[in-house]
């Protein structure tokens, strides 16, 4: 089992001030001078309404777009310090995305699908399938290892793209409404998944949604609305969806 | 990345963009189809260019590398030049300077050629060979005997001899099943003597000698044509390495005999068996570089389904392209991936459009053969097939550069949000 990591570290995810403006015809400010911290091993959940901008920070905290103002340090890097390779080097190794409508490739087995990221690793072939193999077991598929995405249920698509997630063994998994597409018994499951995740084996999760009972399997809630952060509080009385954590 | 890394990269890539075109089977096929057909109609015609081309040649060399032929006007270099090549200015008294061995020592044989189109009746039956007006060399210089009967005699041409030696087509157009040989049969109203029906030759020969009536040139020149002069001279040298020079008295002797100073004006041009190659290799050579130009335009017009189908497949798979970004491709690995992927599908079609090619080909050639009675043998053309297939992997390169652009341009986020 491993130890969740000291709290006193320097923050893995330090954001000040952080500001996007689309501008497509319209100038749209989705988010004005955000600041915080996550530490590592971290379970953050992100709440707020829709349209809150709770999504565009998803994306940059994810490398996948560029804040328009205030700066984002990911393990003490700054982000506009890096070039398209170096991020895309970042989100492959160190990051996990599990998203709302899975994203899984249709017509591809669920081995495959799991391997996706190692193409982009580096890693040795020879390696893969052991490895995509380990982490299909961690989230409990071991026999749809063959399976398309299409044979299977919504929360087996979500334990997939888990699978996909941890492949590489990333700090960071962020998850935008993972349980959005589920039914309760299902996203329960998942939420297991993800706590056990973060208590077991010390990934910092940071999990976007905008229900309250979903979020509430978090350590810590920051309240996003109108691009702003309107609180940000610990949870008193976490919901365990698994029996390990009280 | 290390250069192992890399090389998997590339494997990987291949089969992804490979499985990228199987799950599009039907349109991945109807994509290629004008690659395929362009590919097709390339090798088709570099195959049978490059046999029509053998078949030429083939004849020349039957003529033998020590035949030099000289033939009245200029060296022909453009259009003007070809129809100005009709002129009289071999006469009787060049052929007689050229036979002297003072002059042209190392001619070992020299035969006048006059020749026409002339009706020839014998009974009921009338039909038109070409005449052929030479001597007695015609056989050893042509390398075409008769089978029946015997060629004609040095005194028969001295002698303006009426006798006359038909291809193997006249005779059975004259003749049928019946003997010819010493049967008189009728030129432009004149009687003539069979005395040999030549061997079937086939209608491959640079001159189609089954459908020659070939008599003296003295009489031809006398009684049929009534001319004074020569429409060729036909010289044999004595020895292969003597050709350059028998050429090179040839030409003295003629502009001795016809007063001209400046090598510019000669109103005759000797051609040896090399040059005649060289010509019509050059010849064969430009319009079958001509035709596979015309074929190419297919292959631009592929190129462009190729491109329109690529940027359909990309605006497609947006939402794939951001999930590999957000999963750590770079747009570099994005680029890969769809560049292969035309890459792959023009390949494809190349290798199909070879075969194709190569099987029409050799269909061709077979039909040629059985029905043109030729000897037309069937090349693989080596340097088409891999032209074709360097060309269609270009085309898929060239024209699948902007779509993958365009894939590899698109931000993972906006990519993700695509509906």
């Amino acid at each position: 089992m491993i130890e969740k990591p000291s709290q006193i570290n320097q923050p893995i995810i330090a954001v000040k001030n952080l500001e996007k403006t689309f501008y497509d015809g319209t100038q749209t400010t989705a988010l004005c001078g955000v600041s915080f911290n996550i530490k590592e091993g971290e379970f953050v959940a992100i709440m707020g309404p829709s349209g809150s901008g709770k999504s565009t920070l998803l994306h940059i905290l994810g490398f996948l777009d560029h804040a328009t103002g205030g700066e984002y340090l990911f393990e003490g890097r700054s982000q506009s310090d890096l070039t398209d390779e170096e991020l895309a080097h970042v989100r492959n190794k160190k990051m996990g995305f599990v998203f709302q409508n899975f994203n899984l490739l249709a017509r591809t087995s669920v081995l495959e699908n799991v391997k996706l990221p190692l193409l982009y690793s580096g890693i040795k072939e020879r390696e893969w399938d052991g490895m995509a193999r380990e982490v299909i077991k961690t989230v409990g598929l071991e026999h749809r290892m063959d399976h398309e995405p299409a044979q299977l249920s919504g929360g087996e698509k979500q334990r997939v793209a888990i699978a996909r997630a941890l492949i590489n063994n990333p700090k960071v998994i962020f998850a935008d409404e993972p349980t959005g597409n589920l039914d309760s018994k299902s996203g329960k499951a998942i939420m297991e998944v993800i706590q056990t995740l973060n208590e077991k084996m010390g990934h910092t999760i940071i999990l976007i949604t905008h229900e309250t009972y979903t979020a509430e399997h978090a350590e810590r809630i920051l309240f996003v609305r109108d691009g702003k952060i309107e609180s940000d509080r610990r949870v008193d009385n976490r919901l365990a969806a698994n029996e390990f954590i009280k | 990345m290390s250069l192992s890394n890399k090389f998997m990269t590339l494997k990987y890539s291949l089969k992804t963009a490979f499985n990228g075109l199987r799950a599009n089977k039907s349109r991945s096929a109807l994509t290629i189809l004008g690659i395929v057909i362009g590919i097709t109609a390339i090798m088709m015609v570099m195959s049978l260019g490059q046999g029509a081309q053998d078949l030429i040649l083939g004849q020349i060399q039957g003529i033998g590398a020590k035949t030099i032929g000289i033939a009245p006007g200029r060296q022909p270099k453009g259009m003007m030049d070809a129809l100005a090549t009709f002129t009289d200015s071999l006469k009787q008294k060049d052929l007689e300077l050229l036979s002297s061995k003072a002059n042209v020592p190392h001619a070992a044989k020299i035969m006048p050629v006059v020749f026409g189109s002339e009706k020839a009746v014998f009974e009921n039956n009338a039909t038109r060979p070409t005449i052929f007006g030479v001597n007695d060399m015609f056989s050893e210089l042509y390398d075409v005997y008769p089978d029946q009967g015997r060629s004609m005699t040095e005194e028969e041409v001295r002698s303006y001899a009426d006798v006359v030696v038909i291809g193997s087509k006249i005779k059975e157009d004259l003749f049928g099943n019946q003997e010819a040989v010493n049967q008189k049969i009728k030129i432009k109203n004149r009687n003539f003597r069979v005395i040999g029906v030549l061997e079937k030759k086939g209608a491959g020969s640079l001159v189609n000698f089954d459908n020659v009536a070939v008599i003296p040139y003295t009489t031809a020149q006398q009684y049929i044509f009534g001319i004074k002069y020569f429409n060729r001279l036909a010289v044999e040298a004595d020895s292969e390495a003597n050709v350059a020079k028998t050429v090179e008295d040839i030409k003295i002797t003629l502009r001795n005999s016809h007063n001209i100073d400046d090598p510019e004006k000669d109103d005759f041009f000797v051609e040896t068996q090399a040059d005649a190659i060289k010509t019509v290799g050059t010849i064969t050579s430009v319009l079958t570089l001509f035709l596979a130009a015309v074929a190419a335009i297919s292959l631009i017009v592929g190129g462009v389904g190729i491109m329109n189908i690529m940027l359909v497949s990309v605006t497609e798979r947006t939402r794939e392209i951001g999930l590999r970004k957000a999963l750590g491709a770079t747009s570099k690995n994005i680029m890969l991936q769809f560049l292969l992927e035309s890459v792959g599908l023009t390949a494809t079609g190349g290798v199909i459009g070879i075969s194709l090619g190569v099987g029409l080909s050799i269909l061709v050639a077979l039909v040629i053969n059985k029905f043109a009675g030729l000897s037309w043998g069937y090349n693989f053309p080596v340097s088409a097939a891999l032209l074709g297939l360097g060309v269609s992997g270009l085309i898929g390169l060239v024209f699948g550069i902007y779509p993958a652009r365009q894939a590899a341009k698109k931000s993972p986020m906006e990519a993700l949000r695509y509906e």
